[in-house]
Order: C-alpha cells, then sequence, then structure tokens
C-alpha cells in the first residue's frame, strides 16, 4: 500500500517518460483553459466586488451563440463579430439591470444575484439554441486541428494537438493583452482605480456605471475566448458550466483580486489536477478528478488564507 | 388594529422571554398548526400532499438548516446539498443494518453522522472567511458527492447505484417505501419539521444562538468577549449539518422512495441557498416562506400553460421556468435584499398602525 503510494508512481514517471510528458501537457493546456475561465471571474471582482458565478454560463452562452449563428447561415468570422456584439449588450444589460440597482449590497446577496443570471441565461440559452451539444466551428474560425507526434529517441512519442497549442498561445496573448491595458491605458488606469476604492474613484470623475459595463464586456470576451478553445476540445453543451466550477479552486488559490495569480493558479490546479488522477486516481477508484483541485486549494489555503498572490487581509475591530 | 400589542404586559422574566411574547403571535401559530394538522389532510388530494406539502416541508427543514449556519452564524457555504446526502444515505444504511428499530428514530440519528462530517467540513471556517470560505465548502460537495458514487457499500452493492427505499412499518402503519400513503408520510414529515423548527428557535434565544449571532455580527469582537470561535462555529457546522442531514433523510425516505447521487448535486445546494436568501437570512419563518416560493412557483409555472389552453411542449416550459425563475430571484433581490421575512415585518408594522399611519 505505501509502496503504491509513495514509490510506484514515481518510478512510472521515470520508466515512462514519453507518457509524463504527455500527462503534463494535457495538465498545462487543461490549466490554461481554467486560468482563462479564473480570468474572467479575477476581472469582475477586481473592479466591482461581484463574485461572478455567471462566468460559468457566459463561457456557454457565448459558444452557443456563436454556433448557432454560424448555423443560421452566417460566415464564421461575421458570425464572431456578431457574437462580440452580443456579449456587449449582454454586459450592458446586466450593469443596467442587475448590477446598477444592487450597489452596496452585502457580497451573499450579489452572489446571489449572479446565481439567479445563471438560471436566467441557462434558460434563455436553451429556449434559443436547444439543449443538445452543438459542434464548435473551429475549421471555418481557421483554428488549426491537426497534431503533431515528437520522437522522442528510444523513449516513445509525445502527441501535441494543434488546437491546445493554439488555446495556449491565444491564452498568453488574451494575457498580455489584458496587462497592458491595465497599465497603460486610460481606461485601465481608471479601471484599477476603481478596484481600488469606489468613492475616491467617482469623487476624480469616474463612471462608475461605465466602467462595469466594460469589465463586464471584457469578461463576455475573456469568455467567448475560452468557450471557442473549451468548445473546440469538446462540444458546446450546458456540461461546460461544470467546468467552470473547477474554476472556483483555481481563483481561491491565486486570489480573487490577482491576474498573475489566475494563471499561475490555473497551471497549478491543472497540473496536479491531471497528475494526481493519473498517477494516484486508480488507488481510491478513479474520478478524483472532480475534487481534488478543491482539495489541493484547500491545502494551499492553510497556509495563506488569502490564496498566493491575494491582497493582505488586515482586520480591525 | 387587529395587530398591536398594547395592553399585553409582562409580568414575570418567562413572560418576556417567551417564545411567542404577543398574543397574536400565539393564535397565528395555532392556526397554522391547526390548518397543517387538521384542515389540510382532511381536504387535500394525493397530488397536493406528495407534489407540494411534503417537498415544501423537507425543503423548509434544510432552509432552516442553513439558515443557522448561514443567517445567524454567518458562514456561507454551498455544500448543504451534500450534507442531506450524507444524511439520506446514512440513514439508509442504518435501515439495511437494522431493520428492525423505529424508522424516524434512524432517520433523526442519521443526522448525527452528517453532523460529525458537516464539522470536519467546517474546521477551514477558522482561518478563511466569506466568500474563500463558500468555495472551500464546494470540496465537500464535490467530495462526498463522488463517495456517493464510488463507494458502492453505501448503497448497499446495487446495480442502478441508486438506494432505494425499503418498505418500513411504525405502529402498523406503513411510513416508508413505495406503498406507503401520501397521507402517513405528510404526517410524519410535518411533525418532524415542526418539533425540529421549535427546537432551533429555542437554541436559537438562548446563550449558543446569541454565541452565534456574536460571531457573525464581528468574529474578532466576539472572541474578545469570551466567545470561542473555534467551538462555536464547529458547533454552528454541526448543527446546520445535523438539520440538513435529517431533511435529506426524509426527503429520500417519504418523499422521492429512491436517490441517486445526483439528487444531492450542487443544484440542490443552490436551492436552498436560494430559499434561505429569499426568505431572508436570519429568520426561521422567512425560511418557510422561501421554499414555498423556490418550490411552489415552478410547480405553480408548469400548470399555467395548460389551464389558459396553449400548447407549448413541455421543453419550452422547462426553459422558459429557469429564465422566470432567475428573473425573479434578481428582481426579488433588487426590491428587498433582506427577504420575506423583512417585507413580513413591514406588513406587521402597518398592521399596527392602521388604520391610522401618522
Amino acid at each position: 500500500m505505501l509502496y503504491d503510494i509513495f514509490i510506484d508512481p514515481f518510478v512510472q514517471m521515470v520508466t515512462m517518460p514519453d507518457f509524463f510528458l504527455q500527462v503534463l501537457w494535457e495538465g498545462f493546456v487543461t490549466g490554461i483553459l481554467y486560468a482563462l475561465i479564473a480570468l474572467g471571474f479575477v476581472l469582475i471582482f477586481k473592479a466591482s466586488g461581484v463574485f461572478n458565478f455567471a462566468q460559468g454560463i457566459m463561457v456557454v452562452f457565448a459558444g452557443l451563440t456563436l454556433v448557432g449563428l454560424h448555423e443560421h447561415g452566417i460566415p464564421a468570422y461575421l458570425a464572431l463579430l456578431l457574437t462580440i456584439v452580443v456579449m456587449g449588450i449582454l454586459a450592458y444589460g446586466i450593469e443596467r439591470v442587475v448590477m446598477r440597482p444592487l450597489v452596496n449590497q452585502p457580497d451573499i446577496i450579489l452572489l446571489m444575484a449572479t446565481i439567479g443570471l445563471t438560471y436566467f441565461l441557462v434558460g434563455f440559452g436553451e429556449f434559443v439554441f436547444g439543449g443538445e451539444p452543438k459542434q464548435m466551428i473551429a475549421e471555418q474560425l481557421g483554428l488549426p486541428t491537426g497534431s503533431t507526434a515528437f520522437e522522442m529517441g528510444e523513449r516513445g512519442l509525445v502527441i501535441l494537438q494543434h488546437i491546445d497549442i493554439a488555446a495556449a498561445l491565444i491564452a498568453i496573448i488574451m494575457v498580455t493583452a489584458l496587462a497592458i491595458f491595465f497599465n497603460k491605458t486610460r481606461i485601465g488606469r481608471a479601471l484599477r482605480a476603481v478596484a481600488d476604492d469606489h468613492q475616491a474613484a467617482l469623487s476624480v470623475g469616474i463612471s462608475l456605471n461605465q466602467i462595469w459595463a466594460i469589465v463586464w464586456f471584457a469578461a463576455g470576451l475573456v469568455a467567448l475566448a475560452t468557450g471557442i478553445m473549451w468548445g473546440a476540445r469538446s462540444d458546446v453543451s450546458f456540461a461546460l458550466e461544470i467546468v467552470a466550477f473547477k474554476a472556483l479552486p483555481v481563483l481561491i488559490l491565486g486570489g480573487f483580486t490577482s491576474i498573475p495569480g489566475a494563471i499561475i493558479g490555473g497551471l497549478i490546479i491543472g497540473f496536479g489536477e491531471k497528475i494526481g488522477e493519473i498517477y494516484w486516481g486508480g488507488l481510491v477508484g478513479g474520478g478524483i478528478e472532480s475534487w481534488l483541485a478543491y482539495i489541493i486549494a484547500l491545502i494551499f489555503l492553510l497556509f495563506r488564507p488569502q490564496g498566493l498572490f491575494g491582497e493582505k487581509i488586515i482586520e480591525r475591530v | 388594529m387587529f395587530y398591536r400589542e398594547a395592553g399585553q404586559f409582562k409580568t414575570s422574566y418567562e413572560a418576556d422571554q417567551s417564545l411567542f411574547p404577543i398574543r397574536q403571535d400565539r393564535i397565528g401559530i395555532a392556526v397554522l398548526l391547526l390548518i397543517a394538522f387538521v384542515l389540510i389532510p382532511l381536504t387535500a388530494n394525493d397530488f397536493f400532499l406528495t407534489s407540494i406539502m411534503i417537498p415544501f416541508l423537507v425543503f423548509s427543514l434544510a432552509a432552516i438548516g442553513l439558515n443557522v449556519l448561514t443567517g445567524f452564524a454567518g458562514q456561507l457555504s454551498l455544500g448543504s446539498g451534500a450534507f442531506m446526502g450524507v444524511g439520506a444515505y446514512a440513514a439508509y444504511k442504518l435501515t439495511s443494518i437494522f431493520p428492525d428499530v423505529n424508522v424516524i428514530f434512524l432517520v433523526l440519528v442519521s443526522g448525527f453522522f452528517s453532523a460529525a462530517i458537516g464539522a470536519v467540513f467546517g474546521l477551514p471556517s477558522l482561518r478563511i472567511k466569506g466568500l474563500y470560505l463558500a468555495v472551500t465548502t464546494l470540496a465537500a460537495q464535490f467530495f462526498l458527492e463522488w463517495c456517493f458514487i464510488r463507494i458502492p457499500w453505501l448503497y448497499n452493492y446495487n446495480a442502478s447505484g441508486a438506494i432505494e427505499i425499503p418498505k418500513r412499518d411504525m405502529f402498523g402503519i406503513t411510513v416508508s417505501g413505495a406503498e406507503a400513503t401520501p397521507l402517513a408520510r405528510y404526517f410524519v414529515v410535518l411533525a418532524i419539521t415542526v418539533v425540529i423548527a421549535l427546537l432551533v428557535a429555542n437554541v436559537l434565544r438562548g446563550r449558543i444562538g446569541r454565541s452565534w449571532m456574536m460571531i457573525r455580527d464581528m468574529d474578532i469582537a466576539a472572541e474578545l468577549m469570551g466567545i470561542r470561535p473555534l467551538q462555536t462555529k464547529l458547533l454552528a457546522f454541526g448543527v446546520s449539518s445535523y438539520i440538513c442531514g435529517v431533511a435529506g433523510a426524509m426527503m429520500v425516505f417519504f418523499w422521492l422512495n429512491a436517490a441517486e447521487p445526483s439528487s444531492y448535486s450542487i443544484t440542490l445546494s443552490f436551492q436552498i441557498l436560494f430559499m434561505v436568501i429569499l426568505g431572508g437570512l436570519g429568520s426561521l419563518g422567512g425560511s418557510f416562506m422561501g421554499a414555498a416560493f423556490i418550490w411552489i412557483l415552478p410547480v405553480f409555472l408548469k400548470f399555467i400553460p395548460g389551464t389558459l389552453g396553449i400548447d407549448i411542449p413541455a421543453e419550452t416550459v422547462e426553459h422558459l421556468t429557469f429564465m422566470i425563475v432567475g428573473a425573479l430571484i434578481i428582481f426579488f433581490l433588487i426590491v428587498e435584499p433582506h427577504g420575506f421575512a423583512r417585507l413580513w415585518q413591514i406588513g406587521k408594522q402597518k398592521l399596527r398602525v392602521w388604520p391610522f399611519p401618522y
């Protein structure tokens, strides 16, 4: 038993390095995708303190809109543009109808409002596009679909799906773009000001409503990118919403307010989950992916309650 | 005019501290209990009992359980569905091991298993607060759900992977299993719910309940005043999980007859959290109102197209129900973030000053 837990997995890793590398790559890609979902959460939490549970369903909704529009005969790139417009309208609507009347409410009320929003979007998405899974239009969007095998000398080979490489590249580009947006542009600086202190931001003439609409729109764009990538790997269906729950341990691991935290947290969870599932999962009957991420996050939290990169919590009576 | 406590003087400490100090409240509760115990059994048909009253009572109890933790002790939890599942599976195992013991006793005992597991998953609450804690309770949700699927011992190695409740008698009346009449089930569920609700109301106004509220309002200040956070928080987790566990056991024993792991999924946790929030955090009466709203509204919505004579496919109705429920939740949160309990208070105040509001 002890041998199975402490020695055997490592022996396997050393004797089959090609398989181990494949597992690492899988972990890397899932980690990137978790990080993308977590990024959407962080954007909104930073700017408005709202814990946006609807991010998962926004991913599904964006993917469904894209595929649904394409099915109605609209060319892929035009459908992409239209989806961006739809996400913009959605962002404005959420800000106007849900968030503005709930300003200054306690966290839990805002959380419940976003869960209510989730219900609404689930119903709306199914009502408009139907509940059955759809195929993502990866080829039409010009995403690569093949795969490359890397020979590792005598040891075997590692297979990389092109779509995964594209996903990683897009994620890196998005994060860089967001970092530049936050640090170099006028709106980005306004966003950070709002995140620091709502009242101070208001008093120097920043429009909170406008900023929130922009933030929800940015989160919508991240959701769209995530939806395309996840959708290309599996199908576009409401099951993806479950995947979004995996982004929550990523969040508490990285800290709710930190963009680098979301990325690094995503990678830790991605690697940990895949390695844990493949080398140790068999010992307890498999399927431990559903909760391993949470346990990893919990262990980290016991040592750093604010997450790896979260702001230090200072409490006063 | 009708609801005025003027002239009701308290002459003893007991009278002042009693559970229902106002006479109108006592009458109101008595009338409600009379309706629940006499009027509904006499008039209701089986459909009303099985698909409205029994689930309503079960969910009310679960909402009370979560309200103890979230509304009174201030610890946000998203794992209540899984704790209900623990109660259900524990009760199922107990009744398979001891088939001759009274099933109600076993249902009540199964809550203790849930309480123990709840206390273990409450441990992070000592270091983690607020939304971070909510996410860690999801660990309980997903881990326990996995246990229900992967440990075949829990469901007696059934091929279907579900638990099926055997027939159990009490005083010669069948109360659980497929043959039990809705009326017998209704009485059992009603009795358990009422007794636990009254017990909780008593705990809440005593020392324990007040220490929970101190922790909720400001934990550091409470600690400085001599409340031990460890014991108090874990007790809140334990009591809350006990109540949720009993509710979960009742859910499968007296309502569903069979349950799969997916019956206790995260959807259930969210539903119960909605009942608590919409009903009103920190209000027992609100838990009942929230449960009524969240459970009865979708049932009601299902029948609207039929009665209006419009032919809409069942699927569409379901999607529309989702949309309407989601929109209504947001609407109520905007209109009254403190829930139905606050609306009820406002109503009482209006009754107090009526008909001369100035």
